[in-house]
């Protein structure tokens, strides 16, 4: 046995220039994606945009309906100026960061937790199960009643649109974590804690990032019901206070500017998973 | 002089409780041991409860009655005396090699420099400087498993239990990696018990075998095996070889005989 008495043997004569030898790290992978992806989303960009062009400048369709691309940019332009554009932006963006920060510190303990314990699971899964076919919407009086018309109306909007799937979502994430990998740091020594913190969390982070992702993405969903009543500012009431006004150039700035912080903030997110998990290894990776 | 014994499994059975309260007989009165820097092999049909075996001596698994001991203490749940290789890669891939053979030796508490030192010793043993750096997605299977033997070594268990290890490699690489281990249980006489389905193998690698039998598993034979010389690739082909190969498969072929005229 290893104890004291034994110093560890020289080398081995390495055999890896036998049947092994081949892949060597540092290798030169193949980008993911060509100019040809690029090229075909900013095809369909194009295309999307020549359409509206046609119908607007055409003049098949009824400036009311559809308001012309100078038109909305303009509108845009003009916002940018007095300064509303950013006001309402920045406005609709904390809330909507707010909101779902909030439901990603509750939903991570939990739905780790809910993976790991079966009590714990069967205790919390039927609630929550319940909760998510709540429409939000039908709980908007509700939360006028309770909190009022102040932000924290807001934020829980955002907070019950978001929460009870990413429990749901990151207890899925975290259950698919390789039993293999769990059993090897158990053996190696680690505890409970360590296991969590040391294997579970870091295996599960892609996962966790791509969770996010996506439930981020339904905050804005839930950003324009939570801008609906009792507003006064916000993308979500610049677009509701448009329609009364049939003002639908500004509707459609709206919706341009939250499809573009959207894209902004997938584009973030997808740059954040490559940092902290470098090591994910994708379908696409030629192997 | 006699040599230690180093594990004990006393009357091993695991009861499972399946579906509407069916009970599935895995392992029965199990009986082996282990000396000091003995390489030990099991063997047996797939099916007949290897990995249930080597599992409840790993700790990952309970025995519904029987004991396991080490060193004369009985053992419950898993622990660094007793380290594990599995068939799956089990490497943790945002680790590089040196974080991951460091794993074990962190999880101790042992302080960092000393943790570098001990785990690029081990490192060099399985035949892998230089790819310290290397992520697990960079490496060949072989190269993976050589990791996780690097790193469970680095943890200087008690006993090495080893499940299938080699089963998801190619043939070749395989040879490779039956070697390199003989060579590392020579050269650290590190105590190994190893599982496999592969009658090759357990002849190449056993100093005894232990021959289990289908469904519910339990010790059928125990075969010493001498080979003259070191143990490597031309050890397939003596006739000592052939000749415990020979006796290994009339018992294996046997047990599926007689499972083939149960159904």
């Amino acid at each position: 046995m290893m104890d004291g008495t034994n110093t560890i043997p020289e080398p081995l004569n390495s055999a890896k220039t036998k049947a092994e030898e081949g892949r060597r790290p540092g290798g030169k992978k193949k980008k993911r994606e060509g100019v040809s992806g690029k090229m075909l989303s900013l095809t369909c960009f194009v295309l999307l945009v020549g359409l509206w062009c046609a119908g607007s400048y055409g003049g098949w369709v009824s400036d009311i309906f559809l308001p012309s691309p100078t038109a909305v940019l303009e509108k845009i332009i003009s916002m940018a100026k007095d300064g509303s554009l950013w006001a309402n932006c920045w406005e609709s963006t904390s809330r909507v960061l707010i909101g779902w920060v909030w439901s990603v510190i509750i939903a991570l303990p939990m739905g780790m937790l809910m993976a790991n314990s079966k009590k714990f699971s069967a205790f919390v899964q039927p609630i929550i199960e319940f909760a998510r076919y709540l429409p939000v919407v039908a709980l908007v009086p509700l939360t006028l009643l309770y909190l009022g018309i102040g932000e924290t109306q807001k934020y829980t909007i955002i907070f019950l649109g978001t929460f009870f799937q990413l429990v749901l979502m990151i207890c899925d994430t975290v259950s698919s974590v390789d039993k293999n990998m769990i059993n090897a740091a158990r053996t190696l020594g680690a505890g409970r804690f360590q296991v969590y913190k040391e294997v579970i969390f870091p295996a599960a982070l892609p996962g966790l990032m791509d969770d996010f992702r996506l439930t981020i993405g339904w905050a804005w969903t839930y950003l324009v019901v939570a801008e609906m009543v009792a507003a006064s500012n916000g993308l979500g009431y610049m677009i509701l206070r448009s329609q009364r006004y049939l003002a639908t150039d500004t509707i459609f700035a709206g919706l341009i500017l939250i499809g573009l912080i959207g894209l902004l903030t997938d584009w973030l997110f997808r740059i954040l998973t490559r940092i902290v998990a470098p090591w994910q290894e994708r379908l696409t990776d030629a192997k | 002089m006699e040599k230690k014994l180093k594990l004990q499994v006393k009357n091993l059975t695991r009861i499972y409780e399946s579906g509407g309260g069916n009970q599935v007989t895995a392992i029965q009165n199990v009986n082996l041991e282990v000396k000091e820097s003995e390489f030990v092999m099991i063997v047996g049909p797939s099916g007949c409860g290897k990995t249930t075996l080597i599992n409840i001596i790993g700790g990952l698994d309970t025995a519904t009655s029987g004991q396991v001991l080490l060193e004369g203490r009985p053992v419950s749940g898993p622990g660094a005396d007793r380290g594990m290789v599995f068939q799956g890669y089990s490497l943790f891939p945002w680790l590089s090699v040196q974080k991951n053979v460091e794993f074990g030796l962190k999880m101790k508490g042992m302080p960092a420099a000393e943790r570098a030192q001990t785990a690029k010793r081990y490192i060099d043993l399985v035949g892998l400087g230089g790819f310290e750096n290397a992520l697990p997605k960079q490496l060949s299977g072989g190269m993976k498993q050589r990791v996780a033997i690097a790193r469970t070594l680095a943890n200087e268990p008690e006993i090495l239990l080893m499940d299938e290890p080699f089963g998801a490699l190619d043939a070749q690489t395989r040879v490779v990696m039956q070697e390199l281990l003989a060579q590392i249980s020579r050269r650290t006489g590190t105590t190994i018990l190893f599982i496999t389905h592969d009658i090759d193998e357990a002849v190449l690698l056993g100093q005894r075998i232990y021959v289990m039998s289908r469904r519910p598993g339990t010790v059928r034979d125990v075969i010493e095996v001498s080979l003259p010389g070191e143990r490597n690739h031309n050890s397939l082909v003596q006739p000592e070889f052939l000749e415990t190969k020979k006796k290994i498969m009339d018992m294996l072929w046997q047990e599926s005989n007689d499972a083939a005229m149960d159904r």
